[in-house]
């Protein structure tokens, strides 16, 4: 009952992961933006994990930020004559030269958590995940959790701009539209940073009376919902009792948050892009199934009855 | 020689800055087919003249007529196309360009808006084949020597003006063949009927190329003459300030030197490679050397090696027998030296800070931050001295800027007064100060003489530096090449010094 | 005594002026600004929260301050913000005692400092060029350091130094107001403050005067690496982890922002520490202004940008002198007042 609204593209993944264990022996590249965050470092170690977990041999390479690095990368896979190419492109622009050399060379390419601007005739498939699926997961959450009771929620906003933020927030009240019982009464951007997130928290309890007015907080990544629960802490309030956290992104802190009763819920972004791509790419292989332009990662809701404990430690051996 | 007619006239030029006067009615006269060398020493006016003639630079008053029309140079553009062109020192042109875009930059001559880069080049070669120049002309234009580089300028000045060139220190930094390639063309443009206004502080290159000379003092024009029956002496004299008020005369009592004394500060073969030749002196308790030179002659070099400024890589400094290192301004300081620079404003003041911390300034640096002068200590310092010395200021707090150059050189002296000084160098401690200032400083050094200490003034003002100083080291060409002592420490005597380092003493008319 | 007290107010007149006017528009937006509790033993508040959000910007332009009267500028204090605080966050997590880490954190911002100084004042680099190095490397150290990651730990007493509060003032307020403090009287109590203000406005002639400006630079860059230091360590214990990426990121700026609303000229010169403190509480308080009105984040760097114009353009000479034009009598009562008053 967890996973209470999976997504059609999640239900596809599930049936793909049935069929896996069948391309031992196949050699992909890995073309890796860098490591410039922690996810990145997350989604580093599971696509080396997935690949040994199925026996393909992975040649790794780091891009350091630099789209021409990626290019570079890829044409040394061509001419080493891979199975198959991963690519996390750093920009969604400039692709369709190196792209078309490998389609010449017969040489599938599926992207990883980002999409890019060419036709999708140059590479097979896109594994990423649905960021306004993911706020609609959120939101969906707090629906429940709130049921009829009224409920002022407070926002936590991303960088002003940026995709995550705007696709975040559209999901959150996407799900909360025909809920008038909640209502979102304050809406600040926090730049994704702990720092930010502790000093927008602390303006919106002082100006939401004391914190009394405030019913739940919804934070678009993780690092400003620890930021926050520490102002609320430091306000006299509890987090996770008087006002209910939920945030996006499912990174180790969070998870220990939670455990301390602290944080109510997260929704994952999953480090694990490589595992649906290879199991596309297996499928591709034996018998020339063509996957969907776009599969989407699942947006998983964990709560503090999911042993938060338990996923903590996981998590934290993947770099984080 | 016939007299032709005036091309250039500038009549009565003024010009002050910030209510300083850099120029006072300052007549000019160039001649068609003359070279004209304009000299005097540094703040003498030269070059606020030239960049009012080139349009750099508007003047307060004033006429400029070219060919007897009246022209008024808004900018140097202007003033090129109405046929007036300059060369700086440092050739400002395009190293990485080639020699022909050089040449003909923003006048390249086109078709159909393209640059005809053929053409371009067989007009520049033609150009330059009239200086006497065979050279590539699509090579970078950085690839030449200065002297060419300098030739290429002058060719490009003057086919854009074409009347009048003006070259400003056009040798400074050419050897001796190179210069005479200068001079050849200099001639060759003479004899095109040019009439070329040549700045210079060599003086044999004034005698072999110039026809007429005019020197400048102070902003004032001194004299203009040709340079046919002229002799060294003469224009160094010029040049050289020789007029002093009956005040000052009166101001100065006639130094006794102390000739008993021994010297408190004694240098032996102290010099420093390409900057001035090792020298020997020697400076007493109680008394006044002088220095004197013409521009460039080492003068400040000296100042600066005895102040470590620039320390000496040659010969001992000795104080009261002892062997003192001086490698640096602190250094110095510590010894007891105190140093008041020619350039005042660079060099001396502080300019956003009070009378009173400028006037604390070297005694606080002297005592280090942590000992610090309290603010009444400041306050009485301050006011000792600007009673003292008569500076005037609206009031001890005034910024420095705003105090006249004669109070801000006064301050100056209060600053290094306040740190009891045992050597005191002055570099022109009278150049542009008003009448009255300058008789109360040279009161004031005799004063200082009087009560033991020891000084080292260095002067353009030779009237000025006898009353003072009881001998006189005369330099030349960055060599100290004469000591005058006793009887020969005369106006007189140190023109006959400085004229005989500069070789023959007079020249023959050509 | 009274009478430089009453100059030193007359100088700061435009800047408290300008906080009195931030302060007041911040109520008018916000119900409940002044109001101040006493609650979990410290005083709580949107005001206290204004004096503890200001305070590594407030740090920061204590040494800013001194490096910008000596006419320089340093770039790198929020990069070495992100240094120091991923230092000091490793070590307190790697089991170190609080003494050790805080001396070896303090440590290297003297040493990012005296490397700056170095550059400026021994290889005379122009400051924003040689400071630009750090500024950009800095960053780069600091997520070595921390591997990519935000680094927490759990050591109560380091982070009492962030959220802990000590007669009932949050600890980062005591810690600047200490700071300011302890600066201010030691450039003012001693010579420094003649001598960097001299270096400043002419460096030539200060050191033919016999100002050890060498050394005075490199003292003056080190105090700023040392503030940046105390910085990086609050921010740090604030939110109990290093984020390399994003601690102190463009702080440099606003510390420069401060420093110059706080009256100090970036040629150098006259300056004031006070008034960079209280320029950075002018900065905090249009921040926390903004976050407290409810205006959308769309709209915060537009108010921030337009307050700060307004602030700026007062305070400019030329308005100044236009409004002695407009008023001359106004100028001339406080004068008659004080005479009277001496």
């Amino acid at each position: 009952m967890k996973n209470w609204k999976l997504s059609a593209g999640a239900a596809l993944i599930a049936s793909l992961v049935a069929t896996s264990a069948m391309a031992a022996g196949m050699t992909v590249g890995f073309s890796q933006i860098g490591s410039e965050s922690g996810w990145r470092a997350a989604e580093t170690s599971v696509t080396k994990q997935e690949a040994e977990k199925r026996g393909v041999d992975l040649k790794f390479a780091d891009a350091q930020q630099k789209q021409e690095n990626q290019i570079k990368a890829i044409r040394s896979f061509i001419a080493q004559g891979v199975d198959a190419i991963l690519l996390a492109p750093v920009v969604a622009t400039g692709w369709d030269q190196v792209l078309q050399e490998a389609k010449e060379a017969e040489i599938p390419v599926v992207l990883l958590d980002r999409q890019i601007d060419a036709p999708d005739s140059l590479y097979l498939t896109a594994v990423t995940s649905d960021q306004v699926h993911e706020g609609k997961v959120a939101g969906d959450w707090l629906v429940k959790e709130v049921g009829d009771k009224e409920c002022n929620v407070v926002e936590l906003q991303g960088t002003t701009g940026s995709s995550p933020a705007i696709n975040r927030k559209k999901g959150f009240e996407e799900a909360l539209a025909g809920h008038d019982n909640i209502k979102i009464t304050r809406s600040q951007t926090g730049d994704f940073t702990r720092t930010k997130g502790k000093e927008v928290m602390e303006s919106f309890i002082k100006a939401e009376g004391g914190g009394k007015n405030i019913c739940a907080l919804y934070a678009h990544n993780d690092d400003m919902a620890v930021g926050a629960i520490q102002a609320i802490k430091e306000a006299g309030l509890k987090p996770g009792t008087d006002i209910k956290v939920v945030s996006i992104d499912a990174v180790p802190d969070i998870f220990q948050a939670m455990a301390n009763g602290e944080a109510n819920a997260t929704v994952e972004l999953t480090p694990n892009m490589a595992g649906p791509a290879f199991d596309a790419l297996e499928k591709f292989k034996a018998d020339g199934t063509e996957p969907k332009k776009w599969i989407q990662t699942e947006s998983k809701l964990y709560t503090q009855s999911d042993d938060p404990m338990k996923v903590y430690e996981e998590k934290k051996g993947l770099g984080y | 020689m016939l007299q032709s007619s005036p091309v250039l006239q500038a009549r009565g030029i003024e010009k002050s800055f910030l209510g300083v006067r850099a120029l006072d009615r300052v007549d000019l006269t160039i001649r068609a087919g003359e070279v004209h060398a304009l000299l005097g020493e540094n703040g003498a006016g030269k070059s606020t003249l030239i960049k009012i003639i080139t349009g750099a630079y508007r003047r307060d008053a004033g006429d400029i007529l070219l060919d007897g029309e009246a022209i008024d140079p808004r900018d140097v553009k202007h003033a090129q196309a109405l046929g007036i062109g300059t060369v700086y020192q440092e050739v400002n042109l395009l190293p990485n360009l080639s020699v022909a875009e050089n040449l003909f930059l923003g006048r390249q001559p086109r078709r159909f808006g393209l640059v005809r880069t053929g053409e371009m080049h067989r007009r520049s070669r033609e150009l330059l084949a009239d200086y006497g120049l065979s050279i590539d002309v699509a090579a970078p234009l950085g690839s030449f020597s200065v002297a060419i580089r300098q030739i290429i300028a002058i060719a490009r000045a003057v086919d854009l003006s074409g009347k009048v060139l003006v070259l400003d220190e056009p040798t400074a930094s050419l050897d001796t063949a190179e210069v005479e390639m200068l001079f050849d063309v200099i001639r060759k443009l003479k004899s095109r009927g040019l009439g070329i206004v040549f700045i210079t502080h060599f003086l044999d290159q004034v005698f072999r190329v110039a026809d007429t000379v005019t020197v400048l003092r102070n902003g004032r024009l001194i004299d203009s003459r040709p340079v046919a029956g002229l002799t060294r002496r003469t224009v160094i004299s010029l040049m050289l300030g020789r007029e002093l008020a009956e005040e000052e005369r009166r101001a100065g009592t006639a130094a006794e030197p102390d000739a008993s004394a021994d010297a408190a500060f004694r240098f032996t073969g102290y010099g420093r490679r390409g900057r001035i030749a090792p020298f020997d002196l020697s400076v007493g308790r109680g008394e006044v050397v002088g220095i004197a030179g013409l521009l460039g002659s080492g003068r400040t070099e000296t100042a600066e090696l005895l102040f470590g400024i620039e320390p000496a890589d040659s010969g001992t400094a000795e104080i009261d027998g002892k062997p003192a290192a001086l490698t640096s301004p602190r250094a110095a300081i510590a010894a007891g030296f105190g140093f008041c620079p020619e350039d005042r404003k660079v060099d001396g003041i502080v300019d956003d800070l009070s009378v009173r911390e400028n006037i604390a300034l070297a005694l606080q640096a002297r005592r280090g931050w942590a000992k610090p002068l309290s603010r009444r200590e400041q306050v009485e310092l301050a006011d000792r001295y600007i009673k003292a010395l008569d500076i005037r200021t609206a009031s001890r707090e005034t910024p420095i800027k705003f105090l006249s150059g004669g109070n801000q050189q006064k301050a100056l002296l209060a600053r290094w007064l306040a740190t009891d000084p045992k050597l005191l160098i002055l570099d022109e401690p009278t150049r542009g100060i008003d009448v009255g200032a300058h008789a109360e400083i040279i009161r004031l050094i005799e004063t200082l003489r009087q009560d033991g200490m020891s000084l080292v003034v260095i002067s353009s003002e030779l009237e000025e530096l006898v009353v003072y100083a009881s001998r006189v080291a005369v330099l030349s060409d960055r060599v100290h090449v004469a000591e005058l002592t006793g009887e020969d420490v005369t106006p007189d005597g140190i023109l006959n010094a400085i004229a005989a380092a500069h070789g023959t003493a007079s020249v023959e008319a050509a | 005594m009274s009478a430089r007290l009453v100059d030193a107010l007359k100088r700061l007149a435009p800047q408290l002026i300008a906080l009195a006017v931030i302060l007041a528009l911040n109520a008018a937006v916000s119900r409940g600004f002044f109001d101040i509790q006493f609650q979990n033993g410290r005083l709580y508040g949107s005001l206290i929260d204004v004096l503890n959000r200001g305070a590594p910007v407030a740090i920061l332009s204590i040494g800013m301050t001194l490096v910008i009267a000596t006419r320089g500028i340093d770039l790198s204090v929020g990069a070495v913000m992100a240094i120091c605080g991923a230092v000091g966050a490793s070590l307190i997590a790697g089991g170190y005692s609080l003494p050790a880490t805080l001396a070896a954190t303090i440590g290297i911002g003297l040493i990012c400092g005296l490397w700056n100084g170095a550059l400026v004042a021994l290889l005379d680099i122009q400051p924003i060029i040689a400071t630009l190095i750090l500024m950009v490397a800095g960053r780069g150290i600091a997520q070595l350091v921390t591997e990519g990651v935000i680094l927490t730990f759990n050591d109560a007493s380091f982070i009492f130094i962030g959220s802990g509060a000590a007669l009932g003032l949050p600890m980062p307020v005591l810690i600047w107001v200490a700071l300011g403090i302890v600066v201010a009287l030691l450039v003012r109590s001693t010579a420094l403050g003649l001598l960097i203000e001299a270096v400043g406005v002419n460096r030539r002639a200060s050191s033919l005067a016999g100002v050890d400006s060498r050394s005075l630079l490199l003292a003056v860059y080190a105090t700023s690496g040392l503030c940046a230091a105390v910085a990086g360590i609050i921010a740090a214990a604030d939110i109990k982890g290093a984020d390399a990426n994003n601690a102190g990121l463009w702080l440099e700026l606003d510390a420069i922002l401060a420093v110059v609303i706080g009256g100090t000229s970036l040629l150098g010169g006259r300056f004031s520490i006070i008034g960079s403190l209280i320029g950075a509480m002018i900065i905090q308080s249009v921040n926390t202004g903004i976050l407290l009105s409810g205006f959308p984040p769309e709209f915060n760097l537009i108010i921030k940008a337009a307050i700060i114009v307004v602030i700026l353009v007062v305070q400019s000479p030329a308005s100044r002198s236009l409004w002695t034009f407009v008023r001359p009598e106004r100028r001339r009562e406080p004068r008659q007042v004080e005479r009277v008053a001496r």
